[in-house]
């Protein structure tokens, strides 16, 4: 009866392990019937309050106001990403408090592919929010209500767009997933979220422009969000890119850099066993 | 014990901080065996527990697990390993069937095998009919089959549990007990349980008696009950010390103090209580009489009752716990 293999693999491969693990956040996600309609309706939101306020603006009747709705879009973009993304590697602090992750842990798998796995299911849900968005914002030119992102974007600018979302996705979940590794309350997480990932956000250059003055302008410059906001500006607006914006390759340099470093940190994290592993 | 012993730990020590869970322990579970770990809560067995799933690292001394070095060769053992956790390590949000299958995954295993292992193992846990629901929709006693399912499918050779009858009904931890010996029948599997309940331990082959991170005894159940030598007579009294003493000058026999009681273990119990009446009339409140239960072999080998121990592990944020009574 006994039909034991004693010549299994030592450790299975990645790739599967990859696959099951980004595909069950998806599926959670669309199981959680109140995080689908936040996800759906925040961008809308976004999208109404934008329009409101550019209304009101309307009324001075300055043109210049157009260039600042278009000015936040892509900032609104990548605080969509942001959140999505971060929520979505919240639920590391919940897999380890309900047991599941013990489970995982347990099991011969290599360490990155969990990380993996947990970033590639939060980046997809990130995505699709902020295509989701991107969409809105394509569509509200072609009705000619506001012109946010450039008529002229070429097939190749949106391809590019969508993949640097998709590396500034990675990179956030990844942070996300290192914040959030050693943590085990959700609370914790929140402070964190409001001292250090919103003013990340506010000082990406989604708000400020490129050039503002002084320390403040420092810390915009070695922001490595600050690029990913800036990559979407070159790949979206190329027309109407402000002055002092980093060149398109240094864009892409930095979000890249700024993804594998956080990745590689994630990975490391995930490799130390403590007794936090054990909650 | 015709083969290598499945688990073998030797000298291994655990400590968190300045508190040592584990002191020492050395012991070898035989292959299809199933082997209780049996302590109270703090006893060491949980850490020796996540020692043995390859949750945390081993500090010190040995452990080969199906011949294989626990420091040097985790991965290849965690193939070979079941893990049933306390706190249940299934997804709420997925179905039986989807948690299954994700578990099979994170075990090499994927396409039409997959499926069919896991129906397999749906029907035989019967589950068959669950397979689509929400687990979160299921009873505790149904979760803990659904662990099970996962935990057996990919055959492991060595199934590690860790308090499974933890909020199981009667009946539900009896059918799992029989699962269990299923499995070491039908599969040749070798199973490792912690438990903290008494009634449950004697169901399993052998047993480990933990106390403060210590083996305190290991035997077969009734061999373990047998080494209580007789019955065991408890007297409760408002003055156990002095009452102790009296026994052990007047009768010359040892006479263990415990709480509010005197606790005495001699053949032909039944003799016994009428003697200790006629001896202390008015000290005895009440006097009891019974064949040896693992709590009094609990207490045989450590000096201690069963339920009075406070618990390092479970309060790590340093938190006062008042210690457990009764029972």
């Amino acid at each position: 009866m006994s039909t034991i293999s004693v010549n299994k693999p030592a450790t299975v491969s990645a790739w599967p392990v990859i696959f099951t693990l980004s595909q069950r956040e998806l599926v959670r996600f669309f199981r959680q019937k109140n995080r689908v309609f936040g996800a759906l309706v925040q961008p809308i939101i976004f999208w109404l309050l934008f329009g409101a306020g550019l209304g009101t603006a309307r009324v001075g009747g300055a043109d210049s106001n157009r260039l600042d709705y278009s000015h936040f879009f892509p900032g609104t973009l990548v605080m969509i990403l942001l959140f999505t993304a971060i929520f979505a590697t919240i639920s590391i602090i919940e897999d380890r408090r309900e047991g599941f992750l013990q489970g995982v842990l347990v099991a011969p798998v290599p360490r990155w592919s969990i990380v993996m796995g947990k970033v590639l299911g939060g980046s997809a849900i990130a995505m699709l929010q902020g295509i989701v968005f991107l969409f809105l914002g394509w569509i509200t030119g072609k009705l000619g209500w506001f012109q946010v992102i450039s008529p002229s974007t070429t097939a190749l600018q949106w391809v590019a767009a969508i993949a640097l979302m998709f590396v500034i996705s990675i990179a956030l979940t990844a942070l996300g997933f290192l914040i959030a590794w050693r943590m085990d309350s959700t609370q914790g997480f929140h402070a964190i979220m409001s001292v250090f990932l919103l003013p990340m956000w506010l000082l990406s250059g989604a708000f400020f422009p490129m050039d503002v003055g002084g320390w403040l302008g420092w810390i915009v410059r070695l922001n490595p969000l600050t690029y990913g906001v800036a990559g979407l500006r070159h790949c979206l607006q190329n027309e109407s890119v402000g002055v002092g914006l980093p060149s398109l390759s240094l864009c892409w340099i930095v979000s890249l850099a700024f993804a594998a470093v956080i990745f590689a940190a994630a990975w490391s994290i995930a490799g130390t066993r403590s007794t936090g592993d054990l909650l | 014990m015709s083969s290598a012993p499945a688990v073998d730990i030797s000298h291994l020590a655990y400590r968190y901080g300045e508190h040592e869970a584990i002191r020492d322990l050395t012991l070898g579970i035989a292959e299809r065996e199933v082997f209780a770990i049996l302590g109270p809560n703090g006893s060491g067995k949980t850490t020796l527990f996540r020692v043995l799933s390859t949750l945390i690292p081993i500090q010190q001394g040995e452990v080969r697990i199906l011949g294989l070095d626990l420091r040097r060769e985790a991965s290849a053992i965690r193939a070979q390993l079941g893990v049933v956790f306390q706190s249940p390590s299934i997804d709420k949000k997925l179905t039986v069937l989807e948690n299954v299958i994700h578990h099979g995954r994170l075990y090499g295993l994927g396409g039409r095998e997959l499926h069919t292992r896991a129906e397999e193992m749906l029907s035989r846990l019967g589950l068959a009919e669950r397979s689509r629901d929400l687990v979160e929709k299921l009873s505790g006693g149904m979760r803990r089959r659904v662990e099970l399912a996962t935990g057996m499918l990919h055959r492991p050779r060595l199934l590690l549990l860790d308090e499974p009858s933890t909020g199981l009904d009667p009946g539900a931890r009896s059918d799992l007990w029989q699962y269990l010996e299923q499995v070491r029948d039908n599969d040749g599997v070798t199973v490792v349980v912690t438990t903290h309940l008494l009634e449950e331990a004697e169901r399993a082959d052998r047993i480990a008696i933990m106390h403060k991170g210590q083996l305190a005894a290991l035997d077969r159940p009734d061999a373990l009950q047998a080494a209580v030598g007789g019955d065991s007579i408890t007297i409760r009294t408002k003055d156990p010390a002095g009452l102790s003493a009296e026994i052990q000058k007047q009768f010359n026999i040892p006479a263990m103090v415990l709480d509010n009681s005197v606790r005495l273990e001699q053949p032909n119990g039944h003799q016994w209580i009428p003697r200790l009446v006629e001896a202390f009339p008015d000290r005895t409140e009440s006097i009891t009489l019974g064949k040896p239960t693992l709590e009094d072999v609990f207490i045989h080998f450590t000096g201690h009752r069963f339920w009075n121990e406070v618990d390092p592990e479970t309060q790590p944020k340093g938190r006062g716990r008042k210690k457990k009574s009764g029972h």
